[in-house]
């Protein structure tokens, strides 16, 4: 044994590492003339772009105080937001009333939290969504007085999460028999899957929400009226069911031949062969793919302003219309933009490390 | 290669195949009906029956309304202003007009918001993969914000934006030929109003020399070279171009100038319009942005190293062994993304620009043809996605023709 240290192998790696990165950043930025004028142009950019953000989200913004106070600064209102607050996030929900969308909001953060874990995927999870979403819609509706809430006050940030969990959850069962009838051997099934798909897939959103709002009530019998956010939430559900069965089909189509000719020399059925062997494949596939069709649902639920529903992004706009606080848009856009970037950035983040995790176990 | 074919699962046992025209015949028609013939039947049967449903009660309720079902509205005055319009519009036009100017009006966002988000796009797309890492990080940002926030917020935003702009006599001036102010984005015109539309037509005329001249020389053997090639697309563009400027029009441009308390002369974007075209081009230059990059990344670095190995340049390299590739991927996303771009102009409506969806909505309840009108949306809508796939899978009819695809 020597007696002066040396280093051991780890420290040298990761020295050489340091080393390598250092250069690799160094003449990335500098290797070049070009390159070098690229990253002052950056430099310029930043320089033009940054210290006006930070001076206006932060060193001149008001955190406290009045309407006046706020029109005198050259910054954010923040003030404005926590004035604000209670309705962004609930709307016209009553006030004294309104920690049931709070309880609202939190249930469905956990279940999605419980969702997340790749340790809890259980059929048990059905149950618990079966539960939860009943739960959180009897909340809203004001349980125990059921109904003493009419729709229209539902708003804000659980009337987003309603919606787009609800979208999720129930276009799932409609999207699995779109995607096995567009695959069926049977022509009328398949014609009828296709139509549904591809017209679902060919227009607009916002079509569809019209056309919920405007034919639905024309299509049921006279005197019978249906809510309009059921309404809302019906077109959202076929939309997005749409969606989801062409994913759906890709992981039907990932599940290898081997896999039904095996099924089928078991002597298995069609249901059961489904049920046991192609969509626990199939779906594993796709999970990546619904963590972002999620985050595509949720900033689509912002669609339901055009048929004058008050969700999150509708809440926040129609605070900056109060005549007391009149004109704080950017604040307001700030704000919602913020918290709808926390949720998608996480998710796609999400979605990202999912996949990577499923891969090596996959066939 | 075992190709994956679920459909196997779902064949019929024990099923003979007869031979001849009526057999054949039949035999489509049994694969049609599939070996459950009854339960499918049974569904569609009960398909019919809730559209019957329905149907009978859109009609009772229609008649208890006192609407004729029908497009014979079409053809009556609309009585409702439309903000901006193309074409000459006014409240005593008919139906018909008014969904005309809408569906110009979209047309209008989605053709300039294409080629827009396009050139941003790839842009973006090489910065992306620029080895700067200052660069490609500013762009990273810029993709995740966009793609994170949904765009009704981004619309939103840019139409505050647009509406904040100051009054046409503090407008901001690009070399005082373009201004924007909060009544709109003044830019330079033609003056006689002909022109532009010589020069549209002339366009289109060179578009088309192009194609046919590009068609027919990929045909022909001896146009293979570079030179023959450029020189015949230079003469399908400055032909038509030559033949207009030849003509009796004046080409003259018309600078907007401040008037009293507006601008005069030139033409004006307004600010609905200005916020809903950026939003939407900012929005799809960062999908495509992403598609540019995977695409570049999906050719593999060998193909990089084989081409360097040959002795071809860097620039060489890209057009000739990676573009060729990576557009075989691209092309097919970015133009699904051109699709969605159109779509979500119907995002329009709730900044207030009068786009079809926008229209349509208004003339529903004007007129109470409901079905009528969502049915014009939606066959409008339906049949722009119908062409665009009949085109692709033209594409990718012939790329499979030309050694598959990659």
């Amino acid at each position: 044994m020597t007696d002066f240290a040396e280093p051991s192998l780890p420290t040298v790696e990761m020295r050489a590492r340091l080393v390598r990165w250092r250069q690799r950043w160094w003449r990335g930025l500098f290797g070049s003339p070009g390159t070098a004028a690229i990253t002052l142009a950056c430099i310029v950019f930043l320089a033009a772009v940054v210290p006006p953000m930070v001076r206006w989200t932060v060193i001149d913004a008001v955190w406290f105080g009045t309407p006046d106070a706020c029109h005198l600064a050259s910054g954010a209102c923040w003030a404005f937001i926590g004035e604000k607050f209670r309705f962004i996030l609930f709307g016209f929900y009553p006030a004294p009333l309104q920690w049931k969308p709070l309880l609202v909001v939190l249930l469905l953060l956990t279940v999605i939290a419980v969702s997340a874990v790749p340790r809890c995927w259980h059929r048990r999870l059905l149950a618990l969504w079966a539960t939860a979403i009943p739960v959180a819609i009897l909340l809203m509706a004001g349980a125990p007085q059921i109904g003493s809430i009419p729709t229209g006050s539902w708003a804000g940030l659980p009337l987003t999460l309603l919606l787009t969990v609800i979208s999720l959850v129930a276009a799932l069962p409609l999207a699995l028999l779109l995607a096995l009838g567009r695959q069926s051997r049977r022509g009328g099934v398949r014609w009828m899957s296709i139509i549904v798909i591809e017209v679902m897939r060919g227009v607009p959103l916002i079509t569809v929400l019209y056309a919920a709002t405007l034919l639905l009530p024309l299509m049921l019998p006279t005197g019978l009226t249906i809510d309009k956010l059921l309404r809302a939430q019906v077109a959202l559900v076929v939309f997005v069911a749409a969606y989801m069965a062409e994913i759906i089909r890709a992981g039907l189509q990932g599940v290898g031949n081997g896999q039904y000719e095996a099924a089928k020399s078991l002597g298995l059925g069609y249901w059961t062969t489904l049920r046991l062997v192609v969509l626990p494949q199939a779906l594993r596939i796709v999970i990546p793919s619904f963590v972002n069709l999620a985050i595509g649902v949720l900033q689509s639920t912002t669609l339901v302003i055009v048929i004058g529903m008050f969700d999150f992004l509708n809440t926040a706009r129609v605070s900056a219309n109060d005549p007391d606080w009149l004109g704080f848009f950017h604040e307001a856009f700030f704000f919602t933009g913020a918290v709808y970037f926390l949720f998608s950035f996480l998710t796609s983040r999400y979605s990202l490390w999912l996949e990577r995790r499923l891969r090596p176990t996959g066939r | 290669m075992v190709k994956p074919n679920p459909s196997g699962f779902f064949t019929p046992r024990g099923r003979h195949r007869p031979r001849g025209f009526p057999a054949a015949l039949l035999r489509a028609l049994r694969d049609w009906w599939g070996d459950q013939p009854l339960s499918q039947f049974a569904l569609l049967a009960g398909a019919a029956l809730i559209f019957g449903f329905f149907g009978g009660n859109v009609a009772d309720n229609m008649q208890r309304l006192g609407i004729t079902p029908g497009f014979a509205f079409l053809h009556r005055a609309a009585n409702f202003e439309i903000g901006e319009s193309l074409i000459s519009y006014t409240a005593a036009d008919s139906y018909a007009r008014a969904i005309w100017v809408g569906v110009l009006n979209t047309a209008a966002v989605a053709a300039i918001g294409c080629v827009l988000a396009s050139v941003l796009g790839v842009f973006l797309g090489i910065a992306r993969l620029s080895r700067n890492p200052l660069l490609s990080g500013l762009v990273q940002i810029y993709v995740e914000i966009v793609r994170n926030t949904p765009l009704l917020l981004q619309l939103f935003f840019w139409n505050a934006i647009a509406h904040a702009l100051p009054s046409p006599r503090q407008a901001f001036s690009l070399g005082e030929t373009v201004f924007l102010s909060n009544r709109g984005v003044y830019l330079p015109a033609f003056r006689e109003a002909a022109a532009g539309r010589a020069l549209l037509i002339a366009v289109l005329v060179a578009a088309g020399l192009v194609v046919v001249a590009m068609t027919a020389m990929a045909r022909w053997r001896r146009c293979q070279s570079w030179g023959r090639r450029w020189a015949v697309l230079a003469l399908a563009v400055v032909l038509p171009l030559a033949g207009f400027a030849a003509s009796e029009i004046s080409f003259a441009l018309e600078v907007p100038q401040l008037r009293g308390f507006n601008f005069a002369g030139g033409s004006v974007m307004s600010p609905e319009f200005a916020a809903l075209l950026i939003g939407l081009v900012v929005n799809t230059a960062a999908t495509i942005c992403e598609i540019v990059r995977s695409g570049i990344q999906a050719v593999s670095i060998g193909q990089w190293d084989a081409a360097r190995a040959l002795g071809l340049s860097q620039g060489r390299i890209l057009r000739l062994v990676v573009l060729p590739q990576a557009l075989r991927i691209i092309i097919p996303v970015t133009t699904s993304s051109y699709l969605d771009l159109t779509k979500n102009s119907s995002l329009a409506v709730a900044i207030g620009f009068p786009d079809l969806v926008s229209i349509i909505n208004t003339s529903a309840n004007q007129s109470g043809q409901v079905i009528e009108t969502v049915f014009i949306m939606m066959a409008i809508f339906l049949s722009i996605n119908l062409a665009v796939s009949l085109a692709m899978n033209i594409y990718h009819h012939r790329l499979s023709r030309h050694g598959g695809i990659a």
